[in-house]
C-alpha cells in the first residue's frame, strides 16, 4: 500500500484554520486522538489538481514552537517529525490572518525556517478589506521566500490557487528563503513589522466592526447582562423550540411500533423489538432536537468569536473560586457533553487550574441529562406560565442547570484550597474578530455532534436497553405475581433498594441507575422499558412514560431523582476521558467518589425537605 | 517641554482607557514563566504600542482588554502591573 502524501495546516489560533480545513476537505473528516495525549487529531482528504490525493491534518493553533500548552506541544512535535507514530508532514500550509499579519507572521517565519515545502494562505482577506486594509500577496511572497495565496475560506475563494501551490510545493527551491532560522523573537517581530509595512497597499483608519460590538458586549454592565440573557434564551429554546420536532420523532416511533405489532405474530422477538428496542432507543433518540439546539448555540458562540468575550466577562466570577475565564469555555461546552469539555481543558496552561476544571466539568448539566430532566419535569411540574414567555417547566430546568453551576463553583472553591492548592491562576487570552459563522462550518459541526449521539443510541444505549429488557422479562412471573418482582432485574433492584429507600427512590428508579452508568439517558430508556414490560403493552412513548411517572411518583420522589442526576457521575465515558487526561486513576477516583457522595446527600436533602414541606 | 518625562510613565494597569502608550519595560520575573511566554508570543513586549480598550465587569477592575496592533488581548491587572509604559 502506498502511503498518502501528508500536508499540515498550521497557524496562530484565530487564523481561520479550521474554516480553511473544512473548505478544503468538506464534511469527510476523521477525528481521532493522538496516542497518549488527548489532543484531537483532525484529518481529511483532498485531491490536488495533479490528481494526487493528500491527507490534510489540521494541527492545533500555536503562537510559537516554544510550546506553552499541551496543544502547542503536539503541533511542535508533529511539524518537527518528533511525534511518535506520526509521519512528518511533507508540506506545510501556514494560515495567517490578513488583518493580523504583524502577529501571525512571527509564527509563520518560524515555520518557514524549518526548511520544509511551505505555502502561506493569506486568509480572511475579505475581512481585512472590510477593515480598510489591502495587502499585496506578491510583496509578502518576496519577503518570505515562499508562495503566498490570498484565500477566503468561508467563501471558498482562493482554494484552487492554494491547491496549485501545494501541488508545486515539493519542488520549492529552499535557497531563496532568507535565513530566518536563528532569529530571536524580537528580531522576528521586527522582521514581521517590516514585511507588513512593505506589503500594505492601503490602510484606512476605519472603525472596525468589533470595536463597536465590544463596546456593548464587554461593557462592565451591559456585557454580563447580555451574556446571562443569551444563556437564558438558550435554555428556554432547548425546551420550547424542540417540542414540535420531538412530537414528530415520537410519531415515527409509534408508527414503527404499530407496524411491527401488526406485521409480526405475537412472539418473543416482537416484544423485544417493541418493548426493548423501540421503547428504549426511541425514548433517547427523541432528544436529538434538543441536543442539536444546544450545540447550535454553543457552536455559534464559538465560531462568531463571542465565546472569548464570554470568557472575559466570566473571568472575574471564576477568579473568586480560584479559576480563570479560560475555564469557562470547557465548562460551557460541558453543558453539551463533558467529554469534549474535558478535552477542551488542554488549552488551560496551568496544571492545577486544568485539573480543577476537569474535576468540576461533570457538574455542568450535559445533554445526556436532558432526557432525564425533561421526562420528569414534564411529568410532575405543571406547564403553567409564570411570566411573559417564561414557563414554569423551563424555569425548573434553568434551576437545575443553576444548581449544577453553583455546585461546581463550590467544589472548585474547596478543591483550590485543598487538593489542587496553588498560586492563583492568570488569564491571558486573545479576543478574536467577530464574524458571521459560516453555515457550512456550523452544519458540519452539528452533523458531527448529532452523529456521535446517534451512534451512542445505536450502540451503548441499544445494548444497555436490550440487556435490561432481557433481565426484566426473565424469569417469567407466575400468575398473580408482578413481572418486575419475578425478573432478574427486580432482584437486583431489591438488593440495592435498602440503600436508596431512605432518599425516596422507588425500586424501578434504583433499577434505572444501574444501566444508566453506561450513559445517563439510559435511565429514561430503562424506565420506559420497565413500565412497558410491566404494562405488557405497546411501546411506551415519552408521553405515556410521563403519564406513568405522574401517576406513580410522588413530588418529593421525583425531585430527589432530579437532584441525584445533578451530581451523579453516571457516564463511564467521562470517567475514562478523565483518566486519560490526568494520566491515572487517582483523580477520576476522587471525582467519582465526591460526585456520588454529593448526589446521595443532595437527593436525600431534597426528599426529606420536600416531605417536611408537605409537597 | 511642558511635562516632566516621568509624568507620562506609569504601569499599564493604571493607564487611562484608550490612551495610547508604549511598553518601556516588563518585569518578567514577577510573572509565571508560561504566562511570560504567552504574553511575549502575543506581542506584549518592550517596544509594543498598546491601549486599554475595556476594563472590568460590574464594579471590578479586572480583567483588562488591551489593544495591540489589530488584536485585542484579555489579561489580568497583575500582568498589566508588571509592564511600565510611557504615554505617546
Amino acid at each position: 500500500m502506498t502511503r498518502l502524501r501528508t500536508a499540515a495546516l498550521v497557524g496562530n489560533p484565530n487564523a481561520g484554520k479550521s474554516a480553511l480545513f473544512n473548505a478544503l476537505t468538506g464534511a469527510r473528516q476523521k477525528i481521532a486522538n493522538y496516542p497518549g495525549v488527548t489532543v484531537e487529531r483532525v484529518s481529511g482528504r483532498m485531491t490536488l489538481p495533479s490528481g494526487e490525493p493528500v491527507e490534510l491534518i489540521d494541527l492545533p493553533g500555536s503562537y510559537s514552537l516554544d510550546a506553552a500548552s499541551p496543544d502547542e506541544e503536539v503541533t511542535r512535535q508533529v511539524v518537527l517529525g518528533e511525534f511518535p507514530g506520526e509521519a512528518q508532514p511533507e508540506t506545510l500550509v501556514v494560515v495567517v490572518d490578513a488583518a493580523n499579519l504583524e502577529q501571525h507572521l512571527v509564527f509563520a517565519q518560524e515555520m518557514i525556517a524549518l526548511g520544509r515545502p511551505t505555502v502561506v494562505a493569506l486568509n480572511m482577506v475579505d475581512l481585512a478589506e472590510r477593515d480598510g486594509l489591502a495587502i499585496d500577496p506578491d510583496a509578502l511572497s518576496d519577503a518570505l521566500g515562499v508562495p503566498v495565496v490570498p484565500t477566503v475560506a468561508v467563501r471558498k475563494r482562493g482554494l484552487d490557487a492554494l491547491a496549485d501551490a501545494m501541488d508545486a510545493a515539493p519542488g520549492q527551491d529552499i535557497s531563496t528563503r532568507h535565513d530566518v532560522g536563528h532569529l530571536t523573537l524580537p528580531e522576528r517581530r521586527l522582521a514581521a513589522r517590516n514585511m507588513v509595512k512593505g506589503a500594505i497597499l492601503s490602510e484606512s483608519g476605519e472603525r472596525r466592526l468589533h470595536t463597536h460590538l465590544d463596546k456593548i458586549l464587554l461593557h462592565p454592565w451591559l456585557g454580563p447582562i447580555t451574556l446571562f440573557a443569551l444563556l437564558f434564551v438558550m435554555f428556554q429554546a432547548v425546551f420550547a423550540w424542540a417540542d414540535p420536532l420531538i412530537g414528530a420523532i415520537e410519531g415515527v416511533a409509534e408508527l414503527a411500533s404499530g407496524f411491527v405489532t401488526a406485521a409480526m405474530p405475537e412472539s418473543f422477538l416482537r416484544d423485544l423489538i417493541t418493548e426493548g428496542v423501540i421503547a428504549g432507543v426511541g425514548s433517547v433518540v427523541v432528544f436529538l432536537p434538543q441536543i442539536i439546539i444546544l450545540f447550535a448555540f454553543i457552536l455559534v458562540m464559538e465560531q462568531s468569536g463571542y465565546m472569548a468575550r464570554a470568557a472575559f466577562i466570566m473571568d472575574r466570577l471564576m477568579a473568586y473560586v480560584g479559576l480563570s475565564g479560560r475555564s469557562f469555555i470547557p465548562l460551557l461546552s460541558s453543558f453539551a457533553c463533558a467529554i469534549p469539555g474535558i478535552m477542551a481543558t488542554r488549552s488551560i496552561a496551568d496544571p492545577k487550574d486544568r485539573l480543577t476544571t476537569i474535576l468540576i466539568a461533570p457538574l455542568m448539566t450535559c445533554s445526556a441529562r436532558l432526557p432525564v430532566y425533561t421526562v420528569i419535569i414534564g411529568a410532575v411540574i405543571p406547564a403553567t406560565s409564570v411570566g411573559p414567555g417564561i414557563g414554569l417547566q423551563g424555569l425548573v430546568l434553568f434551576g437545575l442547570y443553576l444548581a449544577g453551576i453553583v455546585g461546581a463553583m463550590a467544589v472548585a472553591l474547596v478543591l483550590r484550597r485543598t487538593a489542587t492548592k496553588g498560586a492563583a491562576s492568570g488569564f491571558i487570552m486573545e479576543l478574536p474578530k467577530y464574524q458571521l459563522p459560516p453555515l457550512r462550518d456550523l452544519a458540519i459541526g452539528l452533523w458531527q455532534r448529532a452523529w456521535v449521539f446517534l451512534r451512542r443510541a445505536g450502540t451503548i444505549i441499544f445494548a444497555a436497553t436490550v440487556i435490561l429488557w432481557l433481565l426484566l422479562t426473565f424469569p417469567k412471573a407466575d400468575p398473580g405475581e408482578s413481572q418486575l418482582d419475578a425478573s432478574a432485574a427486580g432482584h437486583i433492584a431489591s438488593f440495592m433498594q435498602p440503600a436508596f429507600e431512605p432518599i425516596g427512590f422507588q425500586r424501578e428508579m434504583t433499577l434505572a441507575l444501574v444501566p444508566a452508568m453506561a450513559a445517563r439517558e439510559v435511565a429514561v430508556a430503562s424506565l420506559a422499558t420497565t413500565y412497558a414490560v410491566e404494562a405488557e403493552g405497546e411501546a411506551e412513548t415519552e408521553q405515556a412514560l410521563r403519564g406513568q411517572i405522574a401517576a406513580r411518583w410522588s413530588l418529593p420522589t421525583a425531585l430527589a431523582f432530579l437532584a441525584w442526576f445533578i451530581f451523579a457521575p453516571q457516564c463511564l465515558s467521562t470517567i475514562a476521558v478523565a483518566r486519560r487526561e490526568t494520566n491515572g486513576w487517582k483523580w477520576p477516583a476522587v471525582m467519582v467518589i465526591y460526585l456520588f457522595a454529593l448526589a446521595y446527600i443532595f437527593a436525600g436533602l431534597t426528599y426529606w425537605s420536600a416531605v417536611a414541606l408537605g409537597l | 517641554m511642558e511635562q516632566h518625562p516621568d509624568h507620562s510613565r506609569t504601569t499599564l494597569d493604571s493607564l487611562a482607557p484608550l490612551t495610547r502608550a508604549e511598553i518601556l519595560s516588563v518585569d518578567w520575573d514577577s510573572l509565571a514563566p508560561d504566562e511570560g511566554k504567552r504574553l511575549r508570543a502575543l506581542g506584549l513586549d518592550e517596544g509594543a504600542r498598546v491601549a486599554i480598550a475595556h476594563r472590568g465587569v460590574f464594579f471590578g477592575r479586572d480583567p483588562i482588554a488591551i489593544l495591540i496592533g489589530r488584536t485585542t488581548i484579555a489579561l489580568r491587572r497583575t500582568h498589566a502591573r508588571a509592564m511600565t509604559v510611557r504615554t505617546i
